[in-house]
Formats: structure tokens, C-alpha cells, sequence
């Protein structure tokens, strides 16, 4: 009924009427007159419309959309995981080979070992980047003169393209002229051209993992601090006159509220680093040997090198479903923590 | 008045005429595929020739060789007009001729008078014939190549290092006439200091994720004993890819690796290689023929500072090397195909094959490298025919990138990563391979 209100009339210093309409009473105005001046037919026939039909014409183009970039492939890919399709024969016969292809792989040792360093890569990150992130959130929270200039440091690496990332951490990595290698050189004394971080099969992986955390560190930050921000100070003024101490305030109000943001940030890193590629291509190609041969590494293998489409097909339903059925668990938890 | 109207009539005609004609010229320009490297920008330099020849208009499409496998065979399976000419790996062969990527070239040398064996012979089997030793062509050999060493001559010539080399060895520093004396030469310069710094033995290959690992190892192999498969019958490896000669040869490749490579060379190929002999760091080199021109040429190390030998020999004395380089061929899904041959005519005349030496192309037609002025125009140049008489190539069979895959993953795994034995790597090997000539129907 808003739009039926009269305008306030106020008089401007030289005493002309001057109209203070609300913003909203000009809306109403303009809407009712885009209606005046829309042909009745066509005005009639909107208005006949019900609203989930309009809600479905605006939502029609995105869900096209969706259906032909993601729905449409899933299921051409499920479709070719039952072949022996392969890209680079185009004029072979495809066969149906039934559920050989996901047999195959569940079977198979290198497919193992890739999910086992795929594991590791994925807890230790999201372990490192979760215990620093939080501890810099709350440092960061805690208001300190320039704090807002450290944040922006902080948050640099993460501004950076993965690409770059790879390629220059590689150079910082090179034994002979790495900066690295001299700093860890500096402090314990090993000579620079011992320690290989990407050649060493003990180093790589840690290798990645520490790239990693440098990175999307400040991401898991920038989450918690929005965490710790969103916990209002009378929780704590009320914790303060029931002479809680500061450890009693970090157990009882700030981690408990900052729990579900906390869940959130591993619920992103966790699907993020499930699916890394480019950072670990780059820095080690999955080397040495198979060490830091993640998942996402063997299925461009299987998919565009070695172009077993059919079976790379398989594979990555396995790690779709896989990655969708945790998420899911996980955003159960998640919801339940949030309920408390 | 009519010679002004007949002025005007020609001008317009004459303009129609160039207006189409530069409307045709520019309907037939080709788009030539290959990898960026050095020898792509001489054959941009070649092709002018072509071009003013013909007002055919070339344009190329060069890409790293990192991608190169990836983006062109991406191109070719899904049927792309991208290239009308593509200069394509050898062990491409098998796949583009039975998948239809390639023109068969038979009729269209017959009709031109191009005869295969005007090339070297071992080019012909290894860039153009698919299935091998059959007369069935699919490319032109466009760049012979082959890998190849070469070696500090400036560092082996110094007396107090020959000398420390003579009282440990008790021989000459020289080139090396086998394996077991590169490596003698490995250890030696591995970590000695030259000129105020610290150098290392060998630059080899090990790269992880083409095929780098699989063309250092398998250049050793060869000359070790190794055999892809039984003579008399066709894909049976059993004892032949995994005999106690090819395990003799891993063995020796990873030793060369953990006792003479620079410090985390883990994962060198063509490009690392280069790089770690210009800057000085190493004595010995393991690259392709195609970067020897650059080398020779350097301001640091070329000139008389660098050395050129063909692999030594192994243990029983058999030398081979592992071959590289391409053929030329036509693209069956282009629009100018007929443009397109004619680029392969005149690319195999003599005149422009000398050209494309002169320019650091490596020439395969006979009448380039067997006159006898040839040995003498580089540096270089003999150590590339005795390399190019010795050569072996991977497997070519349409499932060569599975083969591929396979050997990366084993040889890496043995030499960089240190797992397991040469003999289990080897019958791994010979496992992987078994099941993918078994998926095509082979065995």
C-alpha cells in the first residue's frame, strides 16, 4: 500500500514546493506506469503468469546452461565409462565392456598409490593451512596497530595465479641457486646442493604441501576472521563479569562459534586440493618417480596421454562420487554443528 | 576517347584481376604445424622461398615441445582444419595412418618422381612408413635426428686435468669409445672445480611427463642389448625387453644418474639439458642433434669449447641411438591439400634441401649428406651421419602413447625415484605393454 501514500511537500529555502518522495514510492510509481503503458493483451497475459512460472522463465537460461556444460557430459562421460572408448581412434568400434573399466582401476595398484598420495596431500594441507590460518585470524582479530597492512600482505599469495606460483617456487626449490635451499642451508648447515626438494622422494611431497599452505593459507584466514568477527562482544562482556579467563573464553565462546566457518573453509580446501592439478604439474609433474602423482595428475594421464578416454571416464566418476559423497557427509556435520 | 575508355577498362580489369588473384593466394595459404624450437624458425626463413615461388602464403602454428603431443594430437582426433601440414612426431606414424589423419603419399611421389630411397634409408623406415618396412608412405622425412653427446673439448684439453685424469685412470682423457668410459668421465669431472667453480659429469635425460626419461634410457638400452620384441615372433617380450642385457643397461643409466648429474636434475629434458651445458655446469651432455647448431654457436661454451661424439658403444661392443626428428605430411581433413603437396614438392627438391641445411635444418636427402663436402660444412656434421647409421625408434604402433606412458612411469620410478630393481622395472614393463597390445588385439 505504498505506493498509494501521499508525497511529503516540504518548501525549498525560496519557499517553491519541493516533493520528498521515498525511493521506494518512486519505484512503486515508475512499476505502475511501465504497467499503464504496457499493451493489455500482453500486460493481461503476465499477470496471468503465476509466480513459480515467472521464477522458472528467469531461472530457464541458467539451467540450460547447466545442463549442457555439467549435466549433459556427466552423463556422456558414465555413458563412455562402460566402453573402451578412445579419443585418438575415431573410427574404431566402441565396445560395451559392462563395468570393466571400474574393475580395472579398483584393482589396480597405481590407481592406490595415487589416491594414498592424493590423501596425504589433501590432510596435511588442509591440517597446515587450517591450524595457521586460524592462528593468523586471530591474531589478525586482535586489532593491532597496522593490522589492516599485514592482512594485505598476507593475503598476496593467494591473489597469485597457480601457474605463477608453480613456476617460481620451483625456481625458489632449485638446489644450485634456490633461495630456499639457502635459507634451510643457512640454518642447519646442510650444503644447498643436498637438499632436493623436488628430487628427493621424501622432500617432494612435503614440497608441494608447503606450497600449497603458502598459498591458500590467507583463504582459510580470511574465512575464520570472518568467523571471529561475526561473534558479538556481549558474548564476551558477559564472559568477562563471570570472571571467565581468556583460555575459558577460547574454548567455550571463540571456538565453538567459529567452528562452522572453520568447517567451512576444510569443506573448500578439501575439494579444492581433492582435484589439484596445476600447482603439482608444474612443480613436479608428479615426480619423482610416481611420489606426488595426485589423482587429478593420473587421470589427465590416462584421459590425453595415454587417451584411454572410456577408462579415464571411470576413473573420474570414482573420484566425482567420491568427493560428492564426502562433501556431503561432511555438509551434514556441518549443518549439525551449525544447529547447535 | 576509346584509348581513355580502353586505359580504364584495363586499369578495372587488371585491379579485378590482382583482387582475385590475392583472394585465391589467400584461399591457399597453409598453416604448417610444428614444435617451437630452433630449427621451426629456419624452416619460416625456408618457406619465403616457397612463398615468392608459388604466392602461396605460409603461416605456422608452432607449439612447445611440452604441449606439442598434446595440442596437435588433440587437433588430428578431433578432425581439425587447424593444420594443412603438419611436421609430426615419428612415433605418431602408426596412429595418423590407420586413424586417417595423414595423406598416403604413394601415388602423389609416383606422379612426382619423388623417390623414397633418395633419403636415408633409416629416416624413410622411422618418419615415413607405416606399417614399418612396408612401402607405404605418410610423410616426407622433413628433419633427421638423432640423440647424440656432446663434451667440453676446452676442459678435456687442459693439462693439469688430463693429467689428474691419466693417474686415475691410467688413459687419455678422450672421447669416450664406451659407456663405461663416458661414465669414467662423469665421475671424474663430477664435482671438480674448474676455472673457480664446481662442475658436474653429465646433463642426461630424466624428465617425468613426456618423454624424456624414456629417450635418455632407452638410447643406453639399445646399445646394451635391448630388443622390444622377439625377432620371429611380434610382440612376445618376455626375455627380450627384460633380458639380463637391458636390466645390465638400467642399471648403468641409474648409476650415471645417482653418481654424475648436477643436483636436482630430476626432471631434464631437452631444454634443461641446454641449459645446463651453457652455463658451464657440466663436462659430458645427452641431447638431440637439433640443438648442436645453437651450441656450436654460443658465445660461452661454442666454438672451440665444444666437442661433438656419437653414442659409445656398450658391452659387447653394439653401438645404436635413439632416433628423433620427423617427417612432413599432409592433413586428410585440410581444405588444401593440393596446395599443400605442392609444399612437399618443392620441400624435397635438392636445391631447397641444401638450403635447409645451410640454414640448421637437418637435411635427410642423400644428395645432401653424402656429398663429400658435407662432413666438412660443420662441426657437427660427422658425428650426425655416424649417429644417423645407428639409429632405433620407440615403438610406433598407434598405441604408442600408452607405450609410452608405460616407460615413463617405470623408468622414472627405477632411475629418479630409486624404486625397486632394473629387473622389476623391467618386467613391469613388459606387463604394461603386454596389456595394451592385448587391449588392441594384438596378442
Amino acid at each position: 500500500m505504498r505506493g498509494a501514500e501521499t508525497p511529503e511537500t516540504m518548501q525549498d529555502p525560496s519557499g517553491k514546493p519541493v516533493v520528498t518522495d521515498t525511493t521506494s514510492t518512486i519505484l512503486d510509481r515508475a512499476a505502475e506506469a511501465a504497467v499503464r503503458a504496457t499493451p493489455d493483451s500482453l500486460a493481461t497475459r503476465v499477470r496471468g503468469l503465476s509466480d513459480k512460472t515467472v521464477a522458472w522463465i528467469f531461472i530457464a537460461p541458467t539451467i540450460l546452461l547447466l545442463l549442457a556444460i555439467n549435466i549433459f557430459p556427466l552423463i556422456w562421460a558414465i555413458q563412455l565409462s562402460f566402453t573402451n572408448y578412445r579419443a585418438n581412434r575415431p573410427n574404431e568400434a566402441v565396445k560395451n565392456i559392462g563395468l570393466s573399466n571400474y574393475s580395472r582401476i579398483l584393482n589396480d595398484a597405481d590407481t592406490w598409490a595415487a589416491m594414498q598420495a592424493t590423501a596425504h596431500f589433501v590432510l596435511w594441507t588442509i591440517l597446515l593451512q587450517t591450524l595457521i590460518g586460524f592462528t593468523l585470524a586471530y591474531l589478525i582479530d586482535r586489532k593491532f596497530r597496522g593490522h589492516a597492512f599485514w592482512t594485505t600482505i598476507i593475503l598476496v599469495p593467494m591473489m597469485l595465479s597457480p601457474a605463477v606460483v608453480g613456476n617460481f617456487w620451483r625456481f625458489l626449490y632449485e638446489p644450485q641457486i634456490g633461495l630456499f635451499a639457502y635459507v634451510i642451508s643457512f640454518v642447519t648447515g646442510i650444503p644447498p646442493t643436498e637438499i632436493l626438494m623436488l628430487s628427493s622422494v621424501k622432500l617432494a611431497p612435503w614440497a608441494i604441501i608447503i606450497v600449497d599452505t603458502w598459498m591458500w593459507t590467507p583463504y582459510v584466514m580470511l574465512i575464520c576472521l570472518a568467523g571471529l568477527r561475526s561473534i558479538p562482544d556481549y558474548i564476551y562482556e558477559a564472559a568477562e563479569v563471570d570472571r571467565a579467563s581468556n583460555w575459558r573464553q577460547f574454548w567455550s565462546i571463540t571456538l565453538p562459534m567459529a567452528l562452522p566457518f572453520i568447517m567451512l573453509a576444510v569443506l573448500f580446501r578439501g575439494i579444492e586440493n581433492f582435484k589439484m592439478f596445476d600447482m603439482v604439474n608444474l612443480l613436479t609433474g608428479g615426480g619423482p618417480g610416481s611420489t606426488t602423482e595426485v589423482a587429478s595428475i593420473t587421470l589427465k594421464r590416462e584421459a590425453f596421454e595415454k587417451w584411454r578416454t572410456g577408462f579415464s571416464s571411470a576413473f573420474a566418476i570414482i573420484l566425482f562420487v567420491a568427493v560428492f559423497g564426502l562433501a556431503n557427509i561432511y555438509v551434514k556435520v556441518l549443518n549439525r554443528v551449525k544447529s547447535r | 576517347m576509346k584509348s581513355t575508355l580502353k586505359v580504364s577498362l584495363g586499369l578495372a580489369a587488371g585491379l579485378a584481376a590482382s583482387t582475385a588473384m590475392t583472394g585465391a593466394s589467400k584461399a591457399e595459404d597453409l598453416t604448417l604445424c610444428w614444435a617451437a624450437w630452433d630449427p621451426a624458425n629456419a624452416l619460416v626463413e625456408l618457406s619465403k622461398d616457397f612463398t615468392a615461388q608459388t604466392g602461396i602464403g605460409m603461416k605456422f602454428e608452432f607449439v612447445p615441445w611440452t604441449n606439442y603431443a598434446d595440442r596437435f594430437l588433440n587437433e588430428l582426433n578431433s578432425k581439425g582444419k587447424l593444420c594443412d601440414l603438419i611436421i609430426g612426431d615419428s612415433q605418431w606414424i602408426g596412429g595418423s595412418a590407420e586413424n586417417g589423419h595423414y595423406v598416403k603419399l604413394n601415388d602423389f611421389f609416383d606422379k612426382e618422381g619423388i623417390k623414397m630411397s633418395d633419403f636415408v634409408d633409416a629416416t624413410v623406415v622411422g618418419y615415413s612408413e607405416w606399417p614399418k618396412n612396408t612401402p607405404n608412405y605418410w610423410s616426407l622425412p622433413a628433419f633427421g635426428d638423432v640423440v647424440g653427446w656432446t663434451y667440453r673439448k676446452d676442459w678435456f684439453a687442459k693439462p693439469e686435468i688430463q693429467a689428474a685424469f691419466k693417474e686415475k685412470y691410467g688413459r687419455d682423457l678422450a672421447v669416450p669409445a664406451t659407456f663405461a668410459e663416458l661414465k669414467d668421465i662423469a665421475e671424474f669431472f663430477q664435482n671438480r672445480e674448474i676455472d673457480g667453480k664446481k662442475v658436474y659429469g653429465a646433463s642426461i635425460y630424466t624428465e617425468r611427463g613426456s618423454e624424456g626419461v624414456t629417450m635418455g634410457v632407452m638410447d643406453v638400452l639399445y646399445s646394451y642389448g635391448f630388443k622390444y620384441d622377439n625377432p620371429d615372433k611380434p610382440y612376445d617380450m618376455e626375455g627380450f625387453v627384460n633380458s639380463d642385457k637391458s636390466v645390465a643397461g638400467l642399471e648403468f643409466y641409474k648409476s650415471l644418474y645417482d653418481c654424475c648429474t648436477p643436483p636436482g636434475a630430476s626432471n631434464s629434458y631437452m631444454g634443461e639439458g641446454i641449459d645446463a651445458f651453457k652455463s658451464g655446469q657440466v663436462a659430458l651432455h645427452m641431447n638431440f642433434a637439433f640443438t648442436w647448431p645453437g651450441l656450436q654457436k654460443d658465445e660461452s661454451v661454442g666454438g672451440d669449447k665444444v666437442g661433438f661424439f656419437a653414442n659409445p658403444a656398450g658391452p659387447d661392443g653394439e653401438k645404436f641411438a635413439q632416433l628423433g626428428g620427423q617427417g612432413i605430411s599432409v592433413v586428410s581433413y585440410s581444405d588444401n591439400q593440393d596446395a599443400a603437396l605442392q609444399y612437399i614438392k618443392w620441400f624435397a627438391t635438392t636445391d631447397v634441401q641444401k638450403k635447409w641445411w645451410s640454414l640448421g635444418g637437418f637435411s635427410c636427402l642423400k644428395a645432401v649428406v653424402e656429398d663429400p663436402t658435407f662432413e666438412a660444412s660443420q662441426p657437427y656434421a660427422k658425428t650426425f651421419l655416424d649417429s644417423m647409421a645407428i639409429v632405433k625408434d620407440f615403438w610406433a604402433e598407434p598405441s604408442y602413447a600408452s607405450l609410452l606412458q608405460a616407460s615413463q612411469k617405470r623408468f622414472h620410478d627405477y632411475v629418479v625415484a630409486g624404486q625397486g630393481t632394473a629387473k622389476e622395472a623391467l618386467d613391469g614393463l613388459v606387463a604394461d605393454w603386454t596389456e595394451v597390445f592385448k587391449d588392441d588385439g594384438k596378442i
